[in-house]
């Protein structure tokens, strides 16, 4: 597989060095994988610090900027970022006001984050946590690790950071976060599998005539195997799977997320039929994104996030956002 | 009985094991995870070499305190807390003593399993790191190459199971069939005790 990259062991710490160039507004720590807001620390600011494996860009360290995240720590390829990572950007970004903790619900997203949070209240920075789970196509909770975080991320770190940018205290920005997450749920679908840099080819064998339903972010392959439908079959699948789940009784913020390698003709063409099959179940769509925001590496294929809203969420999706990643307002 | 520089040569002997099998852990990680196992332990234990290197650790204890701390501040995942948990606990456990018994270490291991197992969740079966680690704790009453054998037939055992912990439970039901990365690595920690005592 050709890629366009010097060494695998160096992909990470390029792509920090391409994202500090690009971006002035944000001091990129490259040797000890940290982002932060320029301006951080900001006087009396509850602070948000994200992170994951890399591989899902923008996310997370593309949303760091006014209205959204204070750090993010970036891990290695599909690897969650080490505790020292987070304790260092907690001190960086923590005003006095305490910092959110936005986790991404895997083993060892939760594992790290977790011992990053004992480790930084030692040093006497308050600490709230919050856990990303959105993801559908786990069904069997019970006997998993759980439902993963997905697309969700998104309007977490986007909702709860306009509430951390108003002022709002530690708890309420905690509050707010974990309402986000429990009305938001996501499906995706991959049409190839990524390729990570380390391994140099595909992570799982996806025939060319098939497609895989209900994937995660990290390549891992699906629940099932289907052959290949049309955006049409896949929007109501999609949509009918997260339904089936949480009926909404609100109008949703609608996520159309392109998983790195489907180009954006498909996406709108894939967006439309979303909303036509949302349309047909009654559901209200106020605000629609579309892009690739939460992807992994250069798989093929989409995922749909639907988060019901109330008007107080919904004035904070529409608050300003500066970010590599997102912009508008500004 | 067993003094620091039997611990440095365990932890030697498994980053040489680790780099070995490097390869093969990330093929194990490919079908049920996402393909990185033997890249981020391979990346932990050369931290540990180095580390070991640098500070020339005095006690039993020491020594694994310090190589369990490495783990978790370079491997990432969910290994490094795992492993990083496993050999400090068992560190700990052996407090500041120039020499253990092999008593000693067997209780203190016991005690890093139990470590894993509360941070993790996992219990016996679930298709993790536990079912090698387990067995062997078990074994080791017996001798060094008795553990190292039961962690290598309870890695294999992993094989038929289903999955209900870490990435390979999120395919449910095409978990079975592939032997566990994480419990293979473990077997390859217990090989490598086995190792540095000769046995």
């Amino acid at each position: 597989m050709k890629m366009l990259i010097n060494v695998a062991e160096t992909v990470v710490a390029d792509a920090l060095r391409g994202l500090a160039v690009a971006h002035p507004e944000l001091t990129v720590d490259v040797e000890n994988r940290v982002v932060v807001r320029r301006d951080a620390p900001v006087e009396g600011k509850v602070a948000l610090v994200s992170g994951g494996g890399s591989g899902h860009e923008p996310l997370h360290g593309g949303f760091v900027g006014l209205g959204m995240l204070s750090a993010a720590c970036p891990g290695e390829v599909f690897t969650s970022p080490v505790p020292d990572q987070m304790v260092r950007a907690a001190a960086a970004v923590d005003s006095g006001a305490g910092v959110l903790f936005i986790v991404k619900n895997y083993t060892g997203d939760v594992l790290n984050f977790d011992m990053a949070a004992e480790l930084a209240e030692d040093e006497g920075v308050q600490i709230a946590k919050v856990l990303v789970n959105d993801d559908v196509a786990v069904t069997d909770s019970l006997y998993t690790a759980g439902r993963r975080g997905t697309g969700a991320t998104l309007f977490v770190e986007k909702i709860a950071g306009a509430a951390a940018e108003e002022g709002q205290p530690l708890e309420r920005v905690q509050t707010i976060a974990r309402q986000v997450n429990e009305n938001a749920r996501s499906f995706g679908v991959a049409l190839s599998a990524c390729t990570t840099p380390a391994k140099g080819s595909p992570t799982f064998d996806l025939p060319p005539g098939e497609l895989e339903l209900g994937i995660g972010i990290h390549g891992e392959p699906g629940r099932e195997r289907r052959a290949m439908m049309t955006a049409r079959e896949i929007a109501d699948f999609a949509v009918d799977a997260i339904l089936q789940d949480m009926p909404p009784k609100n109008p949703v913020l609608l996520l159309v997320n392109g998983m790195g390698a489907t180009p954006l003709l498909e996406l709108y063409g894939f967006s439309a039929e979303v909303h036509r099959v949302l349309a047909e179940r009654d559901v209200a769509v106020a605000r629609t994104l579309v892009g690739n925001y939460v992807t992994s590496l250069d798989m093929a294929g989409a995922s749909v996030t639907l988060c019901q809203i109330d008007e107080e969420l919904l004035r904070l999706w529409d608050a300003p956002v500066r970010t590599p990643g997102l912009r508008w307002g500004i | 009985m067993l003094d620091a520089d039997f611990f440095r040569r365990w932890m030697t002997a498994a980053a040489a094991a680790v780099d070995r099998e490097a390869e093969r852990l990330t093929a194990l990680d490919s079908p049920i995870g996402d393909a990185d196992h033997g890249t981020n332990m391979l990346r932990g234990f050369r931290a540990v070499t180095a580390a070991l290197e640098k500070e020339d650790p005095a006690t039993p204890g020491a020594v694994l305190t310090l190589s369990g701390r490495q783990l978790i501040s370079t491997v990432g995942g969910a290994s490094g807390p795992l492993y990083g948990t496993l050999l400090r606990r068992t560190g700990k456990a052996l407090g500041d003593a120039a020499e253990v018994s092999e008593e000693e270490l067997a209780a203190a291991l016991r005690t890093g399993v139990e470590a894993v197992a509360t941070l993790g969740g996992a219990a016996p079966g679930d298709k993790t790191m536990l079912d090698a680690l387990i067995p062997a704790v078990d074994a080791l009453a017996e001798s060094f190459a008795a553990a190292c054998e039961a962690a290598e037939k309870g890695a294999v055992a992993t094989t038929p199971l289903l999955a209900r912990k870490g990435r390979a439970s999120y395919l449910g039901e095409r978990s079975i069939g592939h032997q566990d990365p994480g419990a293979t690595s473990s077997a390859l920690l217990f090989a490598t005790l086995a190792e540095a005592a000769g046995e």
